[in-house]
């Protein structure tokens, strides 16, 4: 019996050989997937481009300016003369922002220094709300600077410097806030699913549209048998992938690694049960590989990806999806690989997901062997 | 003309055979865009707080319940040693963390200032960013309730935020959504249409065939454009009228820049087809040509202007950037095609170009 499976496995990596398109497709997606997600997938925002409008031209007012084109947050794009010549540049998206110092703000800082009844000097701003996430994060960033100008101008004529409460912010596990520590390590479960889970579904499928499937179907060769033979090829290129990324990520990313390897290499064995299994599931539900493109793509892959945690954290979704989030094997490796890389848990705190996972792999599995069965 | 209309007859014929890749590409994206539109967003509540008062005083208890008042943090716990708060974060059951240490009333009376800490879960440093942000909003608001040292404001902020004032992510997260649903469609709806002939060996037949290249072409792909121009309509409308998205500008500008949009898409999908040797391989290329980029380096989620230079040029080749800022500029601001023919003429070009390559491609074999 292993001879048989050894032959079928020989078989499928000749076929793997011949075409070496996808062998090149399955090293370079992993380094392209890496590319965007560890360097583009941020929400840090940085370089805000601005236009800022100077009706003032006092002394304060150059020294509120001197500050945002310090600040790494802003980028000055534009300086307008009038507020109304900001509006082009808010709608066709050039800026986010637009920075309008209003005339006599110079003279109502110092006003608002003699006495407590005085308004503050006010600053305007116009937000363009379309990106709402980024926006938010700019007038945080903004009302931030513009804080610490009030403390230094307060500071100046002694009116008292620091807030009376003072928050001494620790940031466990990623204390630099870098959105590639969290990106990284995803790439891991979505590439062994893209790359896994799709090519099984295909390989077996195209035995099928080509008509060459009931020429195995009559050799002794047995189900099972037949199954792993079409399985294991696609487990090692999968594996070779999870050791690609593991060492990118820790070597050119740099992302700490603070868990054990031992426990990420049988994590991904788990989660590789289950895209196999679910390769192999979409295969028999499929009679072509449009079919079984489609169904791939757009009842596992891109639910997977939008609902796992990915990049769309769970906890910010309504309830009801919460728990079906539950079905998604995804989700379970995502925490896995996470929390090995960045908090370096063991066993003893995610043997839940390792449950989870090893369930959700045995059980579409089976109902993959079911349906095949009775389609034989 | 009449040939590309025989070939979209074909094509037709196969499609209708296969009922599954119909309901797909028509029905799909709009029930994705209910689930999607419903359950994701940026808009992070219920932040889940532990809190180690090691103060008792009424100073410390007020300042735990603006934390409870604020509509942001769910306390989940309250401990005594910062041993278990470790094992609480590290198991996810909090993700923020507030250690009030003893003495925090007095210093509050006395001192220059009272500190407080706070240990955030910085695992998801987006998330984490955001609740920074909300931590310190709190501390603000409570310095100036908590009994104190009076301060003075000098300057303040008054912003106003135009096109989406209530700042929903909605807003910004459905017309990605479209974007994405539409790109994904289009591309894997072509995607495997000539490499699938070519496997098949049915290709030397079309070859044979007195045909142009661009005849075939257009046939191959005229019945997808009706049909995820339909799928993508469908999307929109279902946006507008579940989502509340606004409709500012013109539907006829609006139908232009999809029409434009999902032609260049089929185009990238044809490409993909002619360059592919088999249909794993088309798969997986089409995978990675369209969707991540189109989520990731499109301005969908992640902002452009923030990222590496390096990646700035490569993401001016994702079609999905400027169909989003043609889309948005549409809906949101109520643009007209005239102010908006940077980003339409990029997709023009990008929808030529890579309709011109994959005719080139298929003529040369």
């Amino acid at each position: 019996m292993r001879r048989r499976i050894g032959t079928l496995m020989w078989k499928e990596f000749v076929e793997l050989r011949r075409s070496p398109q996808l062998l090149r497709i399955v090293i370079l997606a992993p380094i392209l997937q890496l590319t965007m997600l560890g360097y583009a997938a941020t929400t840090d925002v940085r370089d805000v481009p601005i236009v800022v409008v100077d009706g003032d031209r006092s002394p304060r007012s150059r020294q509120l300016l001197e500050r945002l084109a310090a600040s790494p947050y802003f980028d000055i794009i534009r300086e307008e003369l009038s507020p109304s010549r900001v509006e082009p540049d808010l709608s066709q998206g050039r800026v986010w922002l637009a920075v309008v110092i209003p005339p006599g703000f110079g003279t109502a800082i110092e006003r608002a220094g003699r006495s407590r009844v005085e308004p503050p000097a006010a600053v305007q701003v116009i937000a363009d709300g379309t990106d709402a996430n980024s926006s938010g994060v700019a007038l945080a960033y903004l009302q931030g600077l513009v804080g610490e100008f009030n403390l230094t101008l307060a500071a100046e004529r002694g009116l008292g410097g620091a807030p009376p409460l003072e928050g001494r912010v620790r940031v466990w596990f990623n204390p630099d806030l870098e959105s590639r520590n969290f990106m990284v390590p995803g790439v891991l479960a979505l590439l062994l699913l893209i790359v896994t889970a799709n090519l099984t579904s295909m390989a077996i499928v195209r035995e099928r549209e080509l008509g060459t499937l009931d020429q195995l179907n009559v050799t002794p060769i047995g189900r099972w048998e037949l199954i792993l033979g079409k399985l294991l090829p696609y487990a090692l290129v999968g594996f070779v992938d999870v050791l690609l990324v593991v060492g990118l990520a820790v070597f050119w990313f740099e992302v700490p690694f603070r868990g054990s390897v031992t426990l990420l290499l049988s994590g991904s064995l788990v989660y590789l049960l289950c895209t196999l299994g679910l390769g192999l599931f979409v295969s028999t539900i499929s009679s072509t590989q449009q079919q079984a493109m489609m169904t791939a793509t757009f009842f596992f892959l891109v639910p997977m990806m939008y609902l796992s945690g990915f990049i769309f954290p769970i906890e910010n979704m309504p309830v009801p999806i919460q728990h079906l989030t539950v079905l998604i094997p995804l989700r379970y490796f995502l925490v896995i690989v996470r929390s090995i890389f960045l908090k370096g848990v063991g066993f003893d705190v995610l043997w839940p997901q390792f449950a989870a996972l090893g369930a959700w792999g045995v059980a579409v599995l089976a109902l993959a062997a079911f349906r095949s069965s009775k389609r034989a | 003309m009449k040939a590309a209309w025989a070939v979209a007859v074909k094509e037709l014929r196969q499609i209708r055979r296969d009922r599954r890749t119909l309901v797909i590409l028509v029905f799909v994206p709009t029930f994705f865009l209910f689930l999607y539109g419903y359950a994701l967003n940026f808009d992070i509540r219920h932040v889940s707080l532990a809190v180690e008062d090691r103060d008792s005083s009424p100073e410390s208890r007020e300042l735990i319940a603006a934390f409870a008042r604020s509509s942001y943090f769910d306390i989940v716990a309250a401990t005594t040693s910062d041993r278990e708060a470790a094992a609480l974060v590290d198991r996810g059951t909090a993700r923020v963390v507030l250690v009030i240490p003893a003495g925090f009333a007095r210093d509050l009376r006395q001192a220059e200032t009272a500190d407080v800490q706070i240990v955030i879960d910085g695992d998801n440093a987006n998330t984490a960013t955001t609740v920074l942000g909300y931590v310190t909003g709190v501390l603000r608001q409570a310095s100036t309730t908590l009994p104190g040292r009076p301060r003075y404001v000098l300057v303040t902020v008054e912003p106003r935020i135009w096109y989406n004032p209530e700042l929903r992510s909605t807003v910004f997260l459905v017309p990605g959504l479209i974007a994405f649903l539409s790109m994904i469609t289009a591309v894997i709806s072509t995607a495997l249409s000539i490499v699938r002939e070519k496997e098949r060996g049915t290709m030397e037949q079309v070859r044979m065939a007195p045909i142009s290249t661009l005849a075939f072409v257009t046939g191959k792909s005229a019945p997808y454009l009706v049909m995820s121009q339909i799928g993508a309509m469908g999307v929109i409308g279902a946006a507008m009228i579940f989502f509340d998205l606004p409709m500012r500008g013109s539907w006829l500008s609006l139908f232009v820049v999809v029409s434009i949009f999902l032609v260049g898409a089929l185009g990238t999908g044809l490409l993909v087809s002619t360059v592919a040797e088999t249909q794993q391989v088309a798969f997986q290329a089409a995978a990675i040509v369209a969707m991540l980029p189109t989520l990731i380096l499109s301005g969908f989620i992640f902002p452009i202007a923030s990222m590496p230079v390096g990646l700035q040029y490569i993401s001016a080749v994702v079609p999905a950037r400027y169909f989003l800022t043609a889309l948005r500029g549409i809906v949101l601001k109520g643009l007209d095609l005239a102010s908006l023919w940077q980003p339409v003429l990029a997709l023009i070009i990008y929808a030529g170009a890579a309709l011109g390559l994959s005719a080139v491609r298929l003529g040369r074999r």
